[in-house]
């Protein structure tokens, strides 16, 4: 056992001193280590001066504050068995928290080590079986990251295509590659069944293997296969017939007997060959009995795991073949990003189950993440030989449950994201290139928020390395993460910031700007009410739209606020295009105002500012005046210069003591806040929070307002509702603009009815 | 006679006038005929004439004459063969007709008699060729006339020292349809032609394969039962052959397992579907036994199988959970990982090349166990047929196959098997013989 690594203890046992309820699972050269964790981890908390101190000119509208806050946080960490315990002893060594008293343990190996856990850790093992603890992982996965489950698709230009979450994840079929095959029904959390199995599996190609090629590890074995050719070894349908079996319409590249040549010729053949004739041959028969238990069981969604699989390509890319063979098509073989974790998730969330893990939503925390790491060894060969590496996952318990927006047409195929970034080379190396660029802008914004703490500037540069290096990761493999997006880009910017503890870098600018627009605020709602109907509803949309020009999010905008403070609403009004817009569907718009008014109208507002002051309030306003209930949707938590509920709360408080109109529905309670239960400035529909949802719901809403690029463009342009909807965004960015066949200030304005056959 | 819904045709019937066993129907093609009659100097080449004089005859032939030519015209012209071309084995069947009359014999042009002797006298030809004399079928009667059907297979890449012979006893003068096949009906169709001047009536092999089970099952009346059953398969001590009734076979699984395996649907004498197949056959395991032992033949593997024990080299339940998996209903015995053992060198190197093929031999009999289990699952058929030469011999994979259908299917699936298992495509070839087209 190797027990001279040293750990870099920062890196990989993250919070360790407040580490409890630990879950091991120790398979054949893999551990799987679990524990659950809370991170403090600092907060941008905005607070109301009292009315009776706030009258004085000049002082800010409201107080920010920084605030610490624990939110919980799952840590998965997988390394080689020789590290064990080493790895042990480092635990042992930084647990603070003395309330463990268990370990749950689960995997072949955890009988093996079990003295040897005990004995460093003093912690009892408990050992849990190992098909639930799979099967539990594997239903957590499912249902709390997205993009989880993917299709490996060799040949194409992305390996990778990650599957939509789909809000109800049962029934499936796991088919688990261990050294022999289980095949598992799974039909519930909790109901789940063993409907079958062969003893044909990873066992049989590294035992059968190691005889044949005197290779003895596993690794090799693949590496071997990889470079082989099996026709040499199999015979073909064309060694049989010449050709093709015409009539059955079998080619003749099929292998009709594997090791055929073998029993008929005498001669020596390569290892490589006889290792990938081994490899066809296990994965097809696995592969034809997950399709004969697919098909007499009727489930369509398969997904494949075990060490056989485990993120190597090659296995990966014969299984799908295979299952793409004997189902014709019908049934994709579905791999899981962290199929090695799936183990020890179950095994920890056995040991947790008083904390109801279940109940909560989680999310990736993509800052402390690896992502996945195999790809074809052709493409990077360092990281089949990856020898004492240590790969994470770490999933933060969300303050909110999740759950889908009620008035999706078909939550099962909804994508929030408009651009695969997997799929689509030229907008991937924009985008990477351009999150790049706008670094050392972002590095300079996180210092300057904190202004009074010399050491922002060296938590702001470990901040640009850690992205930097994410971009960098993700040059190179695009699905590290699952989809590769500008969502996803943008996520993980901000969950990097978090990490840093650069917690809302835009607060004073945002503030600075509120107050400002707020100034305002009368005198563009009095401007408006001068003038004719038709009139007012242009201007109210010219001001929505100019309004969404003001966004630190975007680089064009950032450059002209950053050097002329000045810019101002009326001059982003003659920014705008003209009519026709790129997208401009505002005759229907002005036809409908013209009928009856909609019940309720759900807005998902963007920045802070003039756009959710000058350009949100007015139009919502009319809308209120109209008879319409408003319901405004805004982010949990900060990101970029996007509005939060909590300041959200504030501004419309100011706006109701200027405007009586606002006043009465607050007190009405025709216009409502709520919370998304999202940080991120691009949208996702399907992972909202559920007061949301039942907001939505009670109050019938027939109406979806979503404006901004990253929630109207990046995300949901494609996005089907089944009741109107107004999606509305400015195009700042000219290579964007460029793509949608526009130019730079091009706007967006969709508005769409759902045919009447969905009503 | 109808039988399993098989038709014999012209069996029975009472023969009349024996036409000129010489008669040769007439040249399949141009090429064919000119070939033969520079190829063949010492055949009658008068042959080819006189046929075509005689089917000018009967063109002109009374209502009740036709009747009569229509039964000696559908009869082919001797010698009468089947054949079928595998991956691995070439299986012919030879049909010697015993009712040969002395005119008849005088007549026979000596390529026939000689093709006839050197069959029947020999039960080995050359160093590969085998007869199965055991399962010859003796005083059968077929298109009217009786005689012994024969039953020899040779391994394909023997077929080149065949065609040799075929060429030597100018086999291309006789004019006689070859019906063959299997994959190498089209493979070595040019070879044939080629090297020894026959034309083949290719056939497919799946049609034959039904076609020749169900009619060796109706003419087998007599001596042992041609389909059989283990009876309490999972008890070793009371396991014994029992014979069964295959009178009314529909539906059935047929599985025939040769190099590669074939999993049919059967539902009526023409109505069949191929469900599946699997690559991993007897293919596979003579060639990992050839790899793993350095044996050569699939006699020798079998017997090396026979003397190991695959628990050596398996990893087994038990192995692993110390007994049963009761979470799951898996017993101990039961094989966790095939070859699972191996992947660790102590164990490699103690275990013994007779394990080793045991080993192979009941991972791919197993496997084929599981997969036609779930096939007839889902096509809803009880009653399966192995086939194949892959079971010749070789009663450890038919034990382990009617044990393995039998309790993982709590007795709801019976094993079959048949006599003649490797043969039938063969005879299905030969039963197309009248047929040509």
């Amino acid at each position: 056992m190797d027990k001279s690594i040293t750990l870099p203890p920062d890196e990989i046992f993250r919070n360790l001193e407040n580490a409890k309820r630990f879950a091991i699972d120790i398979g054949g050269s893999l551990t799987k280590l679990a524990y659950y964790s809370t991170v403090q981890h600092k907060v941008a908390k905005v607070r109301s001066f009292d009315h009776s101190a706030k009258e004085t000119e000049g002082d800010p509208l409201y107080e920010i504050s920084v605030q610490e806050e624990i939110t919980a946080r799952l840590h998965f960490i997988k390394f080689e068995n020789a590290y064990i315990e080493t790895c042990l002893d480092f635990i042992k060594d930084h647990l603070v928290n003395t309330e463990t008293k268990v370990i749950k343990a689960t995997g072949g190996g955890a009988y093996k080590f079990k003295d040897l856990i005990e004995k460093k850790l003093k912690l009892k093992v408990d050992k849990e079986d190992e098909m639930t603890c799979l099967i539990k992982g594997c239903n957590f996965v499912l249902k709390n990251i997205p993009h989880e489950a993917f299709v490996y698709a060799k040949h194409a230009d992305s390996e990778f295509r990650f599957q939509n979450t789909h809000p109800d994840i049962f029934p499936y079929l796991l088919i688990n590659i261990g050294s022999g095959v289980s095949i598992v029904k799974v039909e519930a959390e909790d109901k789940f069944e063993r409907i079958g199995g062969s003893s044909i599996g990873g066992g049989t190609f590294w035992g059968l293997g190691a005889l044949l090629t005197k290779t003895k590890r596993f690794d090799e074995l693949l590496q071997l296969a990889s470079k082989g050719q099996h026709t040499n070894v199999d015979m073909l349908v064309k060694d049989i017939y010449g050709g093709a079996y015409g009539s059955l319409g079998l080619t003749g590249d099929l292998i009709a007997s594997s090791f055929g040549k073998s029993a008929t010729t005498d001669k020596e053949f390569s290892k490589e060959d006889m290792a990938k004739s081994l490899l066809h041959m296990i994965s097809n028969d696995i592969g034809q009995l997950a399709c004969l238990y697919a098909k007499l069981h009727n489930l369509t969604r398969v997904y494949f795991g075990g060490f056989f699989i485990r993120g190597h390509p090659v296995t990966m890319h014969t299984i799908t073949y295979s299952i793409n063979f004997f189902t014709k098509g019908e049934v994709q073989a579905l791999f899981l990003r962290h199929e090695g974790y799936l183990g020890a998730i179950g095994a920890f969330l056995k040991g947790a189950e008083e904390d109801n893990p279940n109940q909560y939503s989680w999310g990736e925390n993509y800052a402390g993440s690896s992502g996945l790491m195999s790809v074809s060894p052709e493409l990077n060969p360092v990281q089949r030989a990856r020898s004492g590496t240590f790969d994470m996952l770490e999933m933060d318990r969300l303050e909110r449950q999740l759950v889908n927006l009620p008035l999706l047409q078909d939550p099962t195929s909804y994508i929030p994201d408009t651009v695969e970034l997997t799929e689509d080379a030229l907008a991937r190396v924009y985008w990477l290139y351009c999150f790049e660029e706008a670094l050392d802008g972002v590095v300079k914004r996180a210092i300057a928020s904190q202004k009074d703490q010399p050491e922002a500037v060296e938590r702001a540069e470990k901040f640009r390395q850690k992205y930097r290096h994410k971009l960098q990761t993700l040059r190179h493999q695009p699905f590290a993460y699952g989809s590769l997006t500008v969502r996803s880009l943008l996520d993980t910017r901000e969950h990097c910031l978090n990490e840093f503890n650069f917690p809302d870098p835009y607060s004073k600018i945002k503030q600075k700007e509120n107050d400002m627009a707020l100034k305002y605020y009368l005198k563009v709602v009095k401007s408006v009410e001068e003038l004719s109907w038709e009139q007012r509803q242009f201007t109210l949309v010219k001001g929505l739209l100019a309004g969404n020009v003001f966004d630190w999010g975007a680089k064009a905008v950032s450059d002209v606020l950053e050097s002329d403070p000045e810019f101002g609403f009326e001059q982003a009004k003659q920014q705008l295009q003209e009519r026709p817009w790129l997208v401009d569907a505002y005759n229907q718009w002005i036809e409908r105002l013209k009928g009856p008014p909609h019940k309720c109208a759900l807005f998902f507002v963007d920045n802070s500012g003039i756009d959710i002051i000058l350009g949100v309030f007015p139009f919502i306003r009319e809308l209120l005046i109209r008879g319409t209930e408003v319901v405004l949707a805004s982010n949990s938590g900060p990101a970029l210069n996007d509005v939060t509920n909590s300041e959200l709360q504030i501004l419309t408080e100011r706006i109701a003591a200027m405007d009586p109109v606002i006043h009465t529905a607050l007190k009405e309670d025709r216009l409502a806040l709520v919370q998304n239960g999202s940080s991120s400035p691009c949208l996702d529909l399907s992972r909202l929070d559920k007061v949301l949802a039942t907001v939505v719901r009670e109050r019938g809403t027939d109406l979806v307002i979503i404006e901004g690029m990253g929630r109207a463009i990046h995300t949901n342009y494609y996005a089907m509702l089944s009741c109107e909807s107004l999606k509305l965004a400015v195009i700042k960015n000219s290579w964007l603009a460029e793509r949608l066949g526009g130019k730079i200030f091009s706007v967006v304005f969709k508005y769409e009815v759902p045919s009447k056959a969905q009503g | 006679m109808e039988l399993n819904g098989f038709h014999c045709d012209g069996e029975g019937c009472a023969e009349e006038q024996e036409e000129e066993p010489k008669a040769l129907r007439l040249p399949r093609s141009k090429t064919d005929a000119s070939c033969s009659i520079i190829a063949t100097p010492g055949a009658d080449s008068a042959a080819a004439g006189g046929s075509a004089l005689r089917e000018q005859r009967m063109s002109k032939s009374t209502p009740a004459m036709l009747r009569l030519d229509s039964l000696k015209k559908n009869r082919p012209p001797f010698p009468w063969f089947g054949m079928d071309i595998g991956g691995t084995l070439v299986k012919l069947v030879y049909f010697e007709p015993k009712d040969i009359t002395a005119e008849e014999e005088q007549e026979e042009v000596e390529s026939l008699k000689s093709i006839r002797r050197y069959l029947t006298s020999h039960t080995a030809y050359g160093k590969t060729g085998i007869r199965d004399v055991h399962l010859e079928l003796s005083d059968l009667t077929l298109w009217g006339r009786k005689g012994n059907l024969h039953f020899i297979r040779f391994p394909t890449h023997e077929l080149p020292a065949f065609l040799q012979m075929g060429r030597d006893k100018h086999f291309s003068s006789l004019h006689t349809t070859l019906c063959a096949t299997g994959g190498g009906a089209f493979k070595y169709e040019d070879d044939f032609r080629t090297m020894a001047n026959l034309q083949l009536l290719k056939l497919d092999e799946l049609d034959c394969l039904i076609k020749g089970v169900l009619y060796i099952y109706s003419v087998v009346s007599s001596g042992p039962p041609e389909c059989y059953y283990f009876e309490h398969p999972t008890d070793p001590e009371r396991c014994e052959q029992k014979a069964y009734n295959l009178e009314n076979p529909y539906p059935l699984l047929l599985v025939n397992i040769g190099s590669g395996v074939s999993i049919l649907a059967v539902y009526s004498k023409d109505n069949y579907k191929r469900v599946t197949g699997t690559s991993l056959g007897g293919g596979t395991f003579l060639g990992l036994c050839c790899l793993l032992t350095g044996c050569s033949t699939f006699e020798e593997a079998l017997a090396m199988a026979t003397e190991g024990e695959s628990t050596h080299v398996d990893k087994l339940v038990r192995d692993i959970y110390g007994g049963d998996y009761e979470r799951f209903g898996l017993p101990g015995w039961a094989v966790a990982s095939s070859f699972g053992n191996m992947i660790c060198k102590e164990k490699r190197d103690s275990v013994s090349k007779e394990d080793l093929a045991r080993a192979t031999l009941v991972t791919i009999t197993n496997n084929i166990g599981s997969i036609t289990r779930m096939c007839a699952l889902n096509e809803n058929i009880e009653r399966v047929v192995f086939v194949g030469n892959f079971l010749r011999v070789n009663t450890l994979s038919m034990k382990l196959l009617a044990y393995a259908l039998d309790y993982w299917s709590k007795g709801q699936l019976k094993a079959l098997f048949l006599r003649h298992e490797g043969y039938f495509g063969a005879v299905g070839a030969l039963l197309e013989l009248p047929n040509p087209s």
